[in-house]
């Protein structure tokens, strides 16, 4: 079974349904933001396990041994580490709004707060 | 290398250097180093623009030194920088026309961060015009994604925060699908600069190996692009988004951040996918679904608003669906008539945008459509160029958005079959209610005020800003360029998509 053997790939895909299942259907702002990232890191798990060759080790030359079919893929690794950054940075602004709308409307429910400022005047 | 093929890094470096400089600004020399920037990527882009046009040529500049497949590149030619050219005059417009009502509704102490938000959305334009290279792509679409929504919050009323998490669900879902789709095509051919993507996506293609995640990273990079971009019915956020930021971010949002994800997305098509491959996959017939309904809804929506800026909002729905609903054609005059129609829809939908926000002003800090009665005579400036936007959508010959429409319909009747009824249905639809709903707002400007007795009202004019007064001229005259010059700019976009593939 080629889904037992990708369990990485498997898992990732697992993990992206439950984020976004989470980000979509869940009212609480608080649980959408925790959605987004569960759903990044699983494109990030998905991405990292590309670079992964089994029974290879990380891009680190030690013992003198520089060749290149002794090492794993370090590219997605390197994309991974950037992703992770945008996405802290996704997450931080998201809270702060959150933060910013519960002072206002006193809740985190999305619905909520649509209605609320659905009456306010334009 | 000539001096002048440095300019469109020197334009993103500056754009970098300038918003980090403005943050430690005070709000008044924030807005002159922003307004700096503006100007001087203008004139670096018209320099480009001369070159690439002079020479006929596009040219890949190294990032780093590391030739392909390892650095990181970006690529210049005729398409990217008429289109950048264009879009340019639009951000500097809109920054300089909206300013007024901008300081007036922006804490004062948050002002430089607005103009950091400005110049933060204008070097994600240019990173996502220029780039070469995908993963780069997707890091400036969160850059964008961040920096919009930050316009969209600025006024700090609670609408525009909720529209701005609203915002944010949506353009995340859209960048995370985006992303996926790179891992994947990452995966299946081990590159994420453009050129060597396409070389192995046309043996994949001719082989027919990977052909289910081939046609996955296609939908799942159109649908996320199509998200971010607001094609309908991925189009809820895009009304409160605009309609409660700022005139410039509304006018910056509706020109700017949408049609950058839409440019990226051609280039997806041609430069990294092939043009071939993608019609083989039938992606374009789902792009063409989504877009003529958008054409129709949005415009059903339009007629249905109260107020001027939700209407010119939902009016965005109806002109993506125009823009994806070409896409969808499959054959290049579509594709040239997608690329051509952001051009047009930018530059008159920020024009709406700034003069909706000085009639308002004009008219009693209203937003209704009713209230603005009389318009004209508090504010001529603004009333005229607001009905020459009106008038283009609309479809008056002469003006931009009707060389779509004649290009949409030709595209339409060279596909034949059930696309070019589809596509003459909705485009007489669209257009009537079109007319409909622009139309009763123009008709409302030009109606005098009367009493009870029915005796006219004077009305008075009402001063505007010598600032605000020079880039509605300027909108205008690009519009009347647009339209009256259509012919060169369309030859140099057919150049530019030759030489881009």
């Amino acid at each position: 079974m080629r889904l037992f053997t990708n369990y990485y790939e498997t898992a990732a895909v697992i993990l992206f349904c439950i984020g976004f299942t989470t980000m979509m259907l869940n009212k609480n702002l608080i649980k959408k933001i925790i959605g987004m990232d569960i759903m990044d890191s699983a494109v990030y798990l998905f991405l990292a396990c590309q670079g992964y060759i089994e029974g290879r080790t990380a891009p680190i030359v030690v013992d003198g041994v520089q060749s290149v079919e002794a090492y794993i893929n370090p590219i997605p690794a390197g994309l991974v580490l950037t992703g992770i950054v945008v996405s802290v940075s996704v997450s931080a602004l998201m809270l702060a709004l959150s933060v910013r709308l519960y002072y206002r409307y006193h809740t985190l429910d999305l619905d909520e707060i649509i209605a609320i400022a659905g009456r306010e005047e334009v | 290398m000539q001096l002048v093929q440095n300019f469109p890094f020197a334009c993103i470096l500056l754009t970098l250097i300038c918003a980090v400089i403005t943050s430690v600004l005070k709000p008044r020399a924030a807005r002159y180093l922003t307004f700096f920037a503006i100007c001087a990527v203008t004139a670096m882009t018209a320099c480009v623009m001369v070159f690439t046009l002079k020479t006929g040529e596009s040219y890949v500049y190294l990032m780093g030194h590391f030739p392909a497949p390892w650095g990181n590149e970006i690529r210049v030619g005729v398409l990217e920088t008429v289109t950048m050219m264009v879009l340019c005059f639009v951000i500097l417009f809109s920054f300089t026309g909206g300013m007024r009502v901008s300081v007036r509704q922006i804490e004062e102490t948050k002002y430089n961060i607005f103009c950091i938000l400005v110049d933060l959305t204008m070097l994600s334009l240019l990173a996502l015009v220029y780039t070469n290279d995908l993963f780069t792509a997707y890091v400036f679409i969160e850059i964008n994604t961040l920096a919009a929504a930050g316009l969209v919050i600025m006024r700090q009323i609670g609408r525009g925060v909720v529209a701005g998490v609203r915002y944010m669900i949506m353009n995340l879902l859209g960048s995370s699908l985006f992303l996926i789709g790179v891992v994947i095509l990452y995966t299946i051919t081990g590159h994420l600069l453009m050129e060597p993507i396409q070389d192995s996506v046309a043996v994949l293609a001719q082989t027919g190996k990977y052909h289910v995640p081939l046609t996955m990273v296609l939908a799942l990079i159109s649908v996320g692009l199509a998200m971010k971009s607001a094609l309908f019915p991925f189009s809820s956020w895009l009304p409160g988004a605009y309609s409660n930021a700022t005139p410039t971010a509304s006018a910056l949002l509706s020109s700017i951040v949408s049609k950058g994800y839409i440019v990226l997305l051609v280039k997806v098509y041609v430069r990294v996918i092939g043009y071939d491959v993608v019609r083989q996959l039938g992606v374009f017939d789902v792009l063409f679904v989504f877009g003529a309904a958008g054409m129709v809804m949005g415009s059903v929506c339009a007629v249905r608003a109260k107020t001027t800026r939700m209407m010119v909002a939902y009016s965005s729905v109806a002109q993506i669906g125009y823009i994806f609903t070409a896409l969808g054609m499959g054959n290049e005059v579509g594709m040239v008539c997608a690329l051509w129609h952001v051009l047009a829809h930018a530059a008159t939908k920020s024009m709406l945008f700034i003069s909706g926000a000085e009639l308002d002003v004009a008219s009693g800090d209203t937003h209704l459509r009713r209230d603005l009665r009389g318009g004209f005579w508090r504010s001529p400036l603004a009333a005229t160029a607001f009905t020459l936007g009106s008038a283009n959508l609309v479809g008056v010959p002469m003006l931009s958005a009707f060389v779509t429409k004649v290009m949409l319909s030709t595209a339409a009747i060279n596909t034949g079959g059930r696309h070019a009824a589809i596509t003459l249905a909705c485009l007489a639809v669209s257009t009537l209610l079109n007319a409909w709903y622009f139309l009763n707002t123009t008709l409302h400007l030009f109606t005098p005020v009367r009493d009870e007795s029915g005796a006219r009202v004077v009305q008075s004019r009402v001063p505007m800003r010598g600032m605000t007064a020079l880039s509605l001229i300027g909108f205008i005259a690009l519009n009347l360029i647009l339209g009256l010059w259509c012919g060169d700019i369309l030859d140099a976009l057919f150049t530019g998509l030759h030489h881009f593939a």
